[in-house]
């Protein structure tokens, strides 16, 4: 079996983000970037799959820019085989990323393939969903549990009302969730090793996919600000504010 | 052309959000129809045609809907879609789950999870968990929307009558095959719903402190919630999670308690109408969000809650 796993490079998860003062974006330049986090999850899953004897070769891929190469390399670091980064300027929507996947599914002829639920920067949750409809092969999203059974897996989702579990033949799309398992730390010698696995350069343009964006971002604000709040001394002032003033209980 | 709305329902009647969908896919256009997709739905059929903003109901049912596979479901909207201007749903995980998959069909960028429609094809949406908020323009023909059910009121449930149309199901995706649900019974108010929510986080130590949570959340009549932490640690199931991965919740009142308000929660809750914060660290970013903070140790604290409560003549349910 080989897995497709899918990363994206966004900005880090503790940075506490900043608008752009004319409103076109976010500030990204000085900012730490890392992988998407349920991404890691996501190749930890793979890579696990493999360690288990279940999968031949997991491969990373990654579309975006020159540096969102940092992310294919470092799923090489926790494991992943060999990599593949296509390269394309400024930010796709979901739906052209999952054009472009499944040109590299096409060509890569993965059984599997793995992906975050949702990425923290746009916070869309469509990529997943989108790909496995182009494919029209089925789709496991907000994975918290995957056992892998010959050509099937079963698949246990986090869903508003509790947990899911479904059967899917492969080949199949997941989508991970955060739950799924502890994504492991590079160690060095790791690190250095990843530094002489493949990875492959492709240009979206050389896929022949359509990526013009079909929505335009007029305008990025910061929310609207909480009025700053009181601290009270006691219990019972709190409770009596609740009661009389705020008048919730 | 109308806007059809893709019911979210448990075969036996409507899920609640789907009246908050059904009050944004208005916004958008008059002419809403809605569609339900399920099997021996018909009493949720019926509910859905008494809605006074559905002017069209449309009924499939098929043994392979009863589960609310995505893989069935997407055909069928698909099939339909060349009528409608606009394909509206919930985002929760019904919707998240199943609107991509209609929206790469019909070769359409879909806008997730919208808090206001700003007209027709332009709305507004968190990103960053919630940290900045784009305006977005849909040039798409078709527009697949989702929206944030606790971003619109649920509209009327009573006084309509739309005609129920009934329409043929379409054929069974073979590849996915549903085992089981194990959804979480309780007696409690919903945590996306509910009016109070009391939340617990790391700072409860404990899955068995939590009960000083629920004896409050008893006597409020409120949900209980917690933050990733609490629900990492194993203290609390996790469907209780509030957050950016977890649910979004705007009570009227919001209680937290052994919560620091890291970025991820603060995106799940920030909207609430009252924030209360109960932490023993003054400098915890929760009471940069909280309406009243209190700088004490929950252990004590909480159970002095308890009293004051009971001193009350009344308490809102």
């Amino acid at each position: 079996m080989k897995i497709l796993v899918a990363v994206k490079r966004v900005i880090d998860y503790n940075v506490q983000i900043r608008v752009k003062e004319d409103g076109t974006g976010v500030v990204t330049d000085n900012v730490k970037m890392s992988t998407n986090p349920p991404d890691d999850n996501a190749i930890e899953e793979a890579v696990k799959i493999k360690e288990a004897g279940k999968a031949t070769e997991v491969v990373a891929v990654t579309v975006g820019e020159e540096k969102a190469q940092e992310t294919v390399r470092k799923a090489l670091a926790v494991g992943a085989d060999r990599g593949i980064h296509v390269k394309v300027d400024g930010i796709l929507e979901p739906l052209a990323v999952s054009k472009i996947l499944q040109k590299i599914v096409d060509k890569e002829k993965p059984d599997l393939v793995f992906m975050g639920k949702q990425a923290i920067d746009d916070d869309c949750n469509q990529t997943g969903q989108m790909l496995s409809a182009l494919l029209n092969w089925p789709q496991a999203t907000f994975a918290s549990k995957i056992d892998v059974k010959d050509n099937k897996l079963e698949v246990t989702r986090e869903i508003d009302e509790g947990l899911e579990t479904i059967e899917i033949n492969v080949p199949a799309i997941v989508t991970c969730d955060l739950r799924l398992n502890e994504p492991r730390y590079a160690s060095l010698p790791n690190i250095m090793k990843a530094k002489k696995k493949p990875i492959e350069e492709i240009a979206a343009s050389d896929l022949g996919v359509d990526v013009s964006p079909r929505l335009e971002l007029l305008k990025v604000e910061e929310p609207p600000k909480r009025k700053a709040g009181i601290k009270v001394a006691n219990v019972a002032e709190l409770v009596q504010k609740l009661k009389n003033e705020a008048k919730v209980i | 052309m109308a806007v059809l709305l893709i019911a979210e329902h448990n075969n036996k009647e409507l899920r609640p959000f789907t009246l908050n969908a059904a009050t944004a896919a208005s916004q958008i256009e008059s002419d809403v129809h809605a569609i339900i997709i399920g099997q021996n739905s018909s009493d949720a059929a019926k509910q859905l045609s008494e809605l006074p903003v559905v002017k069209k109901v449309i009924s499939v049912e098929g043994a392979h809907y009863e589960n609310f596979t995505a893989e069935n479901f997407a055909p069928v909207i698909v099939k339909l879609a060349e009528n409608y201007s606009h394909i509206v749903c919930s985002a929760n995980t019904f919707g998240k789950n199943l609107m991509p998959r209609i929206a790469a069909n019909l070769d359409t960028s879909q806008v997730s999870d919208i808090i206001k429609v700003i007209s027709p094809d332009t709305f507004l949406r968190p990103i960053y968990a919630g940290n900045a908020f784009a305006t977005i323009k849909s040039n798409d023909a078709k527009k697949c929307v989702t929206i944030r059910p606790t971003s619109f009121d649920p509209c009327e449930s009573t006084g309509g009558s739309a005609p129920i149309e009934k329409m043929d199901a379409s054929d069974e995706f073979s590849n996915t095959k549903f085992i089981k649900r194990e959804e979480i019974k309780s007696d409690r108010p919903e945590l996306g719903t509910a009016r109070i929510v009391v939340s617990g986080g790391r700072g409860m130590q404990s899955g068995d402190n939590f009960k000083l949570i629920t004896e409050i959340a008893d006597k409020l009549g409120a949900a209980i919630g917690a933050s990733r932490a609490a629900v990492d640690a194993g203290y609390i199931s996790n469907d209780h999670q509030v957050g950016q991965t977890g649910k979004v919740v705007v009570p009227d009142l919001y209680i937290a308690v052994g919560i620091s308000g890291a970025i991820q929660h603060l995106a799940g809750m920030k909207e609430s109408k009252i924030i209360v914060a109960i932490n023993k660290d003054g400098e915890a970013p929760i009471f940069s969000v909280a309406d009243y903070g209190l700088e004490a140790d929950l252990f004590e604290a909480l159970p002095q809650f308890m009293e004051e409560l009971n001193k009350l003549n009344t308490i809102q349910k």
